[in-house]
């Protein structure tokens, strides 16, 4: 499944802090969105916004809409548990939990859905597993520890993870900042394939890297530190970044400040 | 730190995962190819390799110094040392036994436990997890405060403040519960049972459980809670799958701390329970009186006048020593096992 998700007039406080002013933007189904801006600009707690996990930091909070396949994640009685149950998300470090195997890691989203079936589990843990390009390297050691693999297995297991519950869309959080070259070249090559069947919205400081992987990009600014970052421009990646219809798009990709 | 709540800075993963791929055994100290020429270097290693030798050393000294104190008590002792219930120091042969000592420490030690440690727990993850900040840090302040407060304050509180109204909980305990023969009814006053004192201990242990596991779930990674969060766990399901698992070495080591203050608490045992008369038949219940290693030893310390005599206390303080030992093993090797997946 892969949803549509489209954001209007999105406000996001802190507190009484607008860390993000007046985002709208549609997000189409079967792609790879990019955000892309300087640090501080709100593109990450934009992502945040997306499935809710801005509220896990006390006092966050948003006002407008986003609409999820013209459902609003923000209407009146929409559970934040339930949100995250269909906009999966991976992070900017890898976390697989430390104390489970790293099969367990995979199913651990479909245990607290309540999947009890082992055969079922078994099966979805080899399906993630191969979807997130892992289950070659890992199907012999699947009762070891996920803290044993390398920084870049482990960021596919918790890909793999967040796409065995099956969700409409697929959160990136600089999933490639703590990697190596060659381990997101692979995390690269894994968002081309998931495309296909997830909405994908990937946070990233790596220009090359949006222009690499993703549809369309979205450009994320702020005045000046301590002002809300807005969203400046976006528009199909090559157009942003061959000949972006804002200035400060222009001066950011070609490297004039940011 | 580490050996206190069972996890340290270097269990929690880092950037650099990838460099250790080969796991503990490439962290060892001396691993790290650092200089250790210069004489502050040596200097602090001596003190430091010091200390480590003095304390195994003193360990050792005390159990022999126990072990051949003990010896001649034990070689003039006509009752069977582990299995009687008997305690005749006055005679010769010497006729005595800790049976009734060690199912009297034990039981109120576990009891005890069986109370402070799902307690404290909640305490802990209460303050970590749920209190708004401007509760949780006053709240971790007043723990680690009450922490450090001698136990036998709480020992007292409990003794004229519970004490009195005891009476109804045990009444409603052996009723309902009497067919077991832990529950089993007796003549002993709700203020002076083995039960009673266990209600004691455990408010005794609690704040030391309490403050040490809170300080475990503090220190849970944020990485790990979003982990959780993000697939779309509840409050709970965050704690089941992220807090508990990673705080578990933790409240395993508090727990033995705790478990160490119950199994040698001495004062407040002597206050509550009531010794049984020399021949009382053997009970399991927890409903009746009795002794501990400690307030055994601490309630006949006056008449320690001859070496043999004595040497049957230090015997039964060297049960003691072993049982401590054999606690704290169970709960390394338990710590130990799941070590792989801690890292």
């Amino acid at each position: 499944m892969s949803k549509r998700i489209d954001v209007q007039n999105l406000n996001v406080f802190y507190g009484d802090f607008l860390a993000v002013k007046d985002a709208s933007m549609v997000i189409e189904p079967r792609s790879v969105t990019a955000f892309i801006g300087p640090s501080g600009c709100g593109k990450s707690t934009f992502l945040r916004t997306l499935n809710r996990m801005h509220e896990v930091i006390p006092g966050g909070r948003v006002e407008g809409k986003v609409l999820l396949d013209n459902e609003d994640l923000y209407g009146p009685g929409v559970d934040p548990v339930a949100v995250r149950r269909t906009v999966g998300m991976v992070f900017q470090r890898p976390n697989p939990f430390p104390t489970m195997s790293i099969g367990d890691n995979v199913v651990a989203g479909l245990r607290l859905n309540g999947v009890k079936d082992k055969k079922v589990l078994k099966e979805k843990m080899e399906q993630s597993l191969r979807g997130a390009n892992l289950w070659d390297e890992v199907k012999d050691r699947l009762d070891k520890p996920g803290a044993g693999l390398s920084g870049g297995q482990q960021q596919r297991l918790c890909i793999a993870r967040a796409i065995a519950v099956s969700p409409d869309v697929l959160l990136m959080d600089e999933p490639c900042s703590a990697l190596d070259p060659i381990s997101t070249l692979a995390i690269e090559d894994l968002m081309n394939e998931l495309k296909s069947e997830y909405t994908i919205v990937i946070v990233t400081h790596n220009m090359q890297q949006a222009a690499r992987v993703a549809d369309r990009t979205a450009f994320f600014n702020l005045e000046a530190t301590g002002k809300p970052g807005m969203l400046v421009e976006m528009n199909d990646t090559q157009k942003m970044f061959s000949n972006p219809d804002q200035r400060a798009t222009e001066d950011y990709i070609s490297g004039r400040f940011g | 730190m580490s050996s206190i709540t069972g996890v340290s800075a270097a269990d929690t993963p880092g950037p650099d995962d990838d460099l250790h791929e080969g796991g503990p055994e490439g962290r060892t100290p001396s691993s790290d190819g650092a200089s250790t020429g210069r004489l502050g270097d040596k200097i602090f290693a001596g003190l430091a390799s010091g200390a480590g030798i003095l304390v195994v050393a003193l360990v050792t000294l005390v159990g022999a110094f126990l072990v051949i104190q003990a010896i001649p008590a034990l070689t003039n002792n006509d009752s069977n040392f582990l299995l009687s219930q008997d305690w005749n120091v006055d005679t010769n042969p010497l006729q005595f036994g800790i049976a009734r000592l060690l199912w009297v420490t034990v039981a109120t030690s576990l009891v005890a436990m069986a109370i402070a440690v799902p307690f404290s727990v909640c305490i802990a993850l209460f303050l970590t997890q749920y209190a708004p900040s401007w509760l949780a840090k006053p709240g971790a302040a007043l723990i680690d405060l009450l922490a450090a407060v001698p136990s036998i304050v709480y020992g007292l509180w409990g003794v004229f403040t519970i004490g009195p109204h005891f009476q109804p909980v045990q009444n409603v305990l052996t009723s309902v519960l009497g067919w077991l023969p832990f529950f089993e009814k007796t003549q002993t006053s709700a203020g002076s049972t083995i039960f009673f004192v266990s209600v004691i201990l455990a408010i005794m242990i609690l704040p030391i459980i309490t403050a040490l596991s809170r300080e475990v779930f503090a220190q849970t990674p944020q990485a790990h809670k979003d982990a959780a969060t993000a697939l779309g766990a509840t409050k709970w399901e965050v704690i089941r799958t992220a807090v508990l698992p990673f705080g578990k070495p933790g409240i395993i080591s508090a727990s033995m701390l705790g478990l160490g203050r119950a199994l040698g608490e001495t004062v407040a045992v002597m206050m509550i329970v009531s010794a049984l008369a020399p021949n009382a038949p053997w009970s399991w219940s927890l409903f009746t009186g009795g002794e501990t290693f400690a307030s055994k030893i601490a309630n006949n310390a006056g008449e320690f006048d001859n070496p043999t005599k004595t040497g049957a206390y230090i015997a039964a303080g060297l049960v003691l020593f072993i049982l401590t030992f054999i606690v704290n093993s169970l709960a390394r090797i338990v710590i130990e096992r799941r070590k792989a997946f801690s890292e």
